[in-house]
């Protein structure tokens, strides 16, 4: 019969052993990877305003804007999610529009406007829907802000621009700031701690005073 | 992501040339679809033609009284432009419908109608799709298929095509305009853009290969109501799982198209003829044939039910 010190001496020895097998066979794959002359990163250079900045990279063509931003610019204020669309804590305003900047390749955006998060404004000159985010604990853990701040600027924008929405009972009539509006628009930007509420609130108030 | 080269032509002609010859180049315009189906290697491009610069971005009136809508204008663009909410509300509605704020922002025109199915099996590389890997199987068919398609499917393929805007499209009658690498201009009606799957499911769209989609032209105005009712299994920022797009006119009689239901926009013409009679009756018509599996047949209650709603909408 097997002791409870054998089982447990035999168990790690199975790790160790599952462990060793990975690292053989993840070797050859990646230096294979390396091998194929069909997938040599392929660089480009591209220029672009991000806030207010005017910045040349070269990039391996399968840069994401985001990434761009992030691993070379290091402005890390934009966060990256799920990476694909899904989650919108990537949301920048790009050209007056808010987009994911993980679905979009930097090499695409040759001279486009671009502001993040760091942008908007700054610790002692905040935006005012960065201040209204704070003023109604409009987060928790803080990752999705970022891109609900951008994406809840670029709503506001929107719905003075007369651009409808699903909810829009009336898509010939002048655009209302609701909470339904609200919700229904900022349906791109997850927040998993659930700050919802409070973000309808803050877009709210920020609605309500004057431009 | 499998590295590419890329390049930004000038002109579609040039564009339509820069694909020639090259069966693993591919468009890019938006880019939400086919780059978020790149970083999963489910397309695997070796060259990306941004056809951004060639300017077709406009939406412009045709000297039918209809409107001809560039590959290029964004989905915001769409939905909010004038006279597209005023006259065809259903194409408003239909875009207004889908994806999120951001997404529309980027996608476009042309991208909205050649984007993917979402079929988990399509996205799941560890499972067969004769669509993304042909010969491989069809994961869905013995699979969890509660999204997918209840007609006009195959034993090779029951994906659905994941759009809205090609459904108030297909009830529109839009043609689709291209143009090849010679430079010949083509017109495609919607009702045969989009292919139902047969055997060769992982073909979605009559394009031949290096075909550029320059716009779509709506025709005249059809007047009536237009209404686009989606359901989904939430409120907003996700596929349909029937979705109708209707254009009723004051004596009850119409147009319909189903999304969510088949690999293309579900619309027959034949049925319409009873439109007046009521849901039952026309989803019956066009339902006639349905194949649902145990897990969708759900979906065919859900389509007369989803219509009738729609009717009631119309006559309000």
């Amino acid at each position: 019969m097997t002791s409870p010190r054998d089982f447990e001496l035999s168990r790690r020895e199975l790790v160790v052993g599952a462990t060793a097998a990975g690292a053989l066979t993840t070797l050859p794959r990646g230096a294979h990877a390396e091998q194929d002359p069909m997938d040599q990163p392929v660089l480009a250079k591209v220029a672009f305003t991000i806030n207010g900045e005017r910045r040349e990279l070269e990039l391996d063509t399968r840069t994401s804007l985001l990434d761009a931003a992030r691993e070379h610019l290091h402005l890390t204020g934009s966060k990256k999610g799920c990476d694909h669309g899904q989650c919108g804590a990537c949301t920048m305003i790009v050209d007056g529009r808010r987009i994911n900047a993980c679905l979009t390749l930097a090499v695409m955006h040759q001279g486009s406007e671009i502001v993040t998060i760091e942008g908007l404004g700054q610790p002692g000159n905040l935006h005012p829907m960065q201040a209204a985010f704070i003023a109604h604990d409009g987060y928790q853990c803080g990752y999705c802000t970022p891109g609900q701040i951008c994406s809840g600027v670029a709503v506001l924008a929107e719905i003075k621009a007369g651009i409808p929405s699903h909810v829009t009972a009336d898509l010939n009539a002048p655009m209302q700031v609701s909470e339904s509006e609200i919700r229904e628009r900022m349906s791109g930007n997850i927040c998993r701690c659930g700050a919802y509420s409070n973000i309808v609130e803050a877009m709210t108030d920020v609605a309500g005073r004057p431009a | 992501m499998k590295s590419f080269t890329y390049e930004r032509p000038s002109t579609p002609a040039q564009a339509a040339q820069a694909l020639s010859g090259k069966p693993n180049a591919k468009f890019i315009a938006g880019g939400t679809n086919l780059l978020d189906l790149m970083k999963l290697q489910i397309e695997t491009p070796t060259h990306l033609v941004d056809v951004n610069g060639l300017g077709l971005d406009k939406i412009e009136a045709t000297p039918e009284g209809g409107l001809r809508v560039g590959a290029l204008v964004r989905n915001t663009d769409l939905a909010a432009d004038a006279r597209v909410r005023k006259d065809y509300a259903v194409l408003s509605r239909a875009l207004l419908a889908g994806a999120s704020g951001q997404l529309r922002n980027k996608a476009t025109t042309a991208g909205n109608l050649l984007q993917r199915t979402r079929c988990p099996y399509f996205y799941d590389t560890a499972q067969p799709c004769n669509k993304r890997q042909p010969g491989s199987g069809c994961g869905a068919l013995a699979g969890v298929s509660r999204t997918l398609a209840i007609i006009g499917a195959s034993e090779a393929c029951i994906a659905t095509h994941p759009g809205d805007m090609a459904v108030a499209m297909r009830v529109l009658d839009a043609t689709v305009e291209t143009v090849d690498a010679r430079g010949n201009a083509r017109r495609i009606p919607m009702a045969e853009f989009h292919r139902l799957p047969g055997d060769r499911p992982e073909i979605d769209t009559t394009l031949k290969p290096g075909e550029l989609i320059t716009a779509v032209t709506l025709p005249k105005p059809l007047g009536g109501k237009h209404i686009y009712r989606k359901v989904r299994d939430r409120a907003s920022y996700a596929y349909a799982l029937v979705s109708v797009a209707a254009v009723i006119q004051p004596d009850g009689s119409g147009r319909v198209a189903l999304g969510g239901i088949a690999p293309k926009p579900w619309r027959v013409e034949a049925a319409e003829g009873v439109l007046p009679k009521g849901a039952r009756a026309t989803t019956e018509q066009l339902l006639a044939g349905a194949k649902p599996t145990h897990d969708n047949a759900y979906k065919i209650k859900l389509a007369e039910r989803t219509l009738g709603a729609a009717l009631i909408e119309a006559r309000a």
